[in-house]
């Protein structure tokens, strides 16, 4: 088999999605971690466009942005297909995992803020929350259907990330009464057990983005 | 199974533009829907209720949003012409990476070259410009994006080039780029794309009606 490559830093929620997908699949693969504030120039070799990871390097051909990574890697292994067959159903997928793409920079908002500029920015974290409630779910138990898939994989990723953002500012933002959908698919979804297995530490990774945290504001 | 297509668009929309490209290169017939986005239409509202935008795409009464997401699924459902995205996997990732280079680098900088002023309207050009080149570099010596006929991204990149004259007019700047502009002639030759992009200062015109209806001087 070809060699793997992935390019990460811990606790990144995009490098988890390639992680997750990779081991959803059961690819081997090997683990760098890159030094963001000493970047390799392996890394600048292999993302000259944004020079972030995650960056996946399979036969020695580079891949960068989460979400083209994981297409790639549904479509390189097919085998435990994580994205539906049917074009339309694929569409809804790549609908909402567009979504949150779309809104990550809503929830960084959310932590990186306080005060009135914070208020807003939950508001708008509600809002795309109720989006995803109402719209993405409904009364299924993952965004496809029975099994985990890639808008799974993506949402789950964030919403991971999330939890820890409230433990850092003190704010629940994902109540199980206002959120009954979300709630249960995130009970499903850390059941997965490759999702169980595969969750950053939750005391080093709340250490980590608690200083972020404090070093942003310090410097707004 | 009779295949019922309808377009909900606006004209100047370059998303929009894409799928009119997609769908007259796959030979597909459909129903064009002009929407007022002052007065969005209750099919509008109902067949994008997250976003409520354009382009929508209904087939058969399923509607797909996002203009990426369609171009890929009329890729997908009308696979028997003009294949658009690459059968190889790197090679559509690579495509997918710079599809998704050209909304977050080339959209947003032009969107703000048409917005903003003074200082940040030079960050915007500057990137804009830069965004510009690393785009002809992909292309490098082939004609098309997609190799020897058009493809994904090529589909995906020359709606914008409808806004050129409007970049560059509120910019007060050229961008400098020969191989690109090249690339966009070559493209125009198609019908498929010269009858999906509205002649770029009727653009300009629009632009300048829309700024003073936000109040944007």
């Amino acid at each position: 088999m070809e060699e793997v490559k992935l390019l990460g830093a811990s606790p990144s929620a995009f490098v988890y999605r390639v992680i997750w997908a990779l081991k959803l699949k059961g690819v081997s693969y090997e683990y760098i971690e890159e030094d963001l504030a000493n970047k390799s120039t392996m890394l600048l070799q292999y993302n000259p466009v944004y020079t972030k990871v995650p960056v996946l390097v399979h036969a020695g051909k580079p891949i960068s942005e989460s979400i083209v990574i994981i297409e790639y890697i549904e479509e390189t292994w097919p085998e435990n297909p994580l994205l539906p067959s049917d074009p339309y159903e694929k569409a809804k997928a790549r609908f909402w995992m567009k979504f949150v793409e779309d809104k990550v920079m809503t929830f960084v908002g959310f932590f990186f803020t306080k005060g009135e500029a914070q208020e807003t920015a939950i508001k708008d974290c509600l809002e795309a929350l109720k989006t995803v409630e109402e719209h993405g779910l409904g009364d299924k138990k993952f965004f496809g259907g029975d099994s985990i898939g890639l808008a799974d994989i993506a949402f789950g990723s964030i919403v991971h990330w999330l939890e820890m953002m409230e433990e850092v500012v003190g704010t629940k933002l994902v109540e199980a009464h206002a959120f009954p959908h979300l709630h249960q698919w995130i009970q499903h979804f850390k059941e997965v057990p490759i999702i169980k297995e595969n969750l950053p530490e939750w005391d080093k990774a709340l250490h980590f983005y608690k200083g972020r945290r404090e070093m942003v504001l310090a410097s707004n | 199974m009779a295949n019922e297509v309808t377009l909900l668009d606006f004209w100047p929309s370059p998303f929009g533009m894409r799928a009119r490209i997609a769908l007259s290169l796959k030979g597909i017939e459909y129903e064009y829907k002009e929407e007022n986005l002052l007065e969005k239409s209750p099919l509008l509202l109902k067949m994008n209720p997250v976003h409520k935008k354009i382009p929508v795409l209904i087939h058969n009464g399923k509607s797909i949003c996002e203009s990426l997401i369609m171009v890929q699924y009329i890729d997908e459902v009308w696979n028997d012409k003009s294949p658009l995205l690459p059968k190889d996997p790197y090679a559509r990732a690579v495509a997918r990476f710079w599809a998704d280079f050209v909304d977050k680098k080339v959209y947003v900088s032009g969107k703000r070259i048409r917005i903003t002023k003074g200082e940040e309207q030079e960050a915007a050009k500057k990137e804009f410009i830069e965004s510009l080149k690393l785009l002809e570099n992909e292309l490098g010596d082939m004609p098309y994006f997609g190799g020897e006929i058009l493809g994904y991204l090529d589909v995906v990149l020359v709606p914008f080039y409808s806004w050129f004259y409007t970049y560059e007019t509120y910019g007060k700047f050229k961008a400098e780029c020969p191989k690109l502009v090249a690339w966009a002639k070559r493209c125009m030759e198609n019908e498929s794309v010269s009858k999906s992009l509205p002649e770029q200062e009727r653009v300009y015109g629009f632009d300048l009606k829309l700024k003073k209806v936000y109040g944007i001087e």
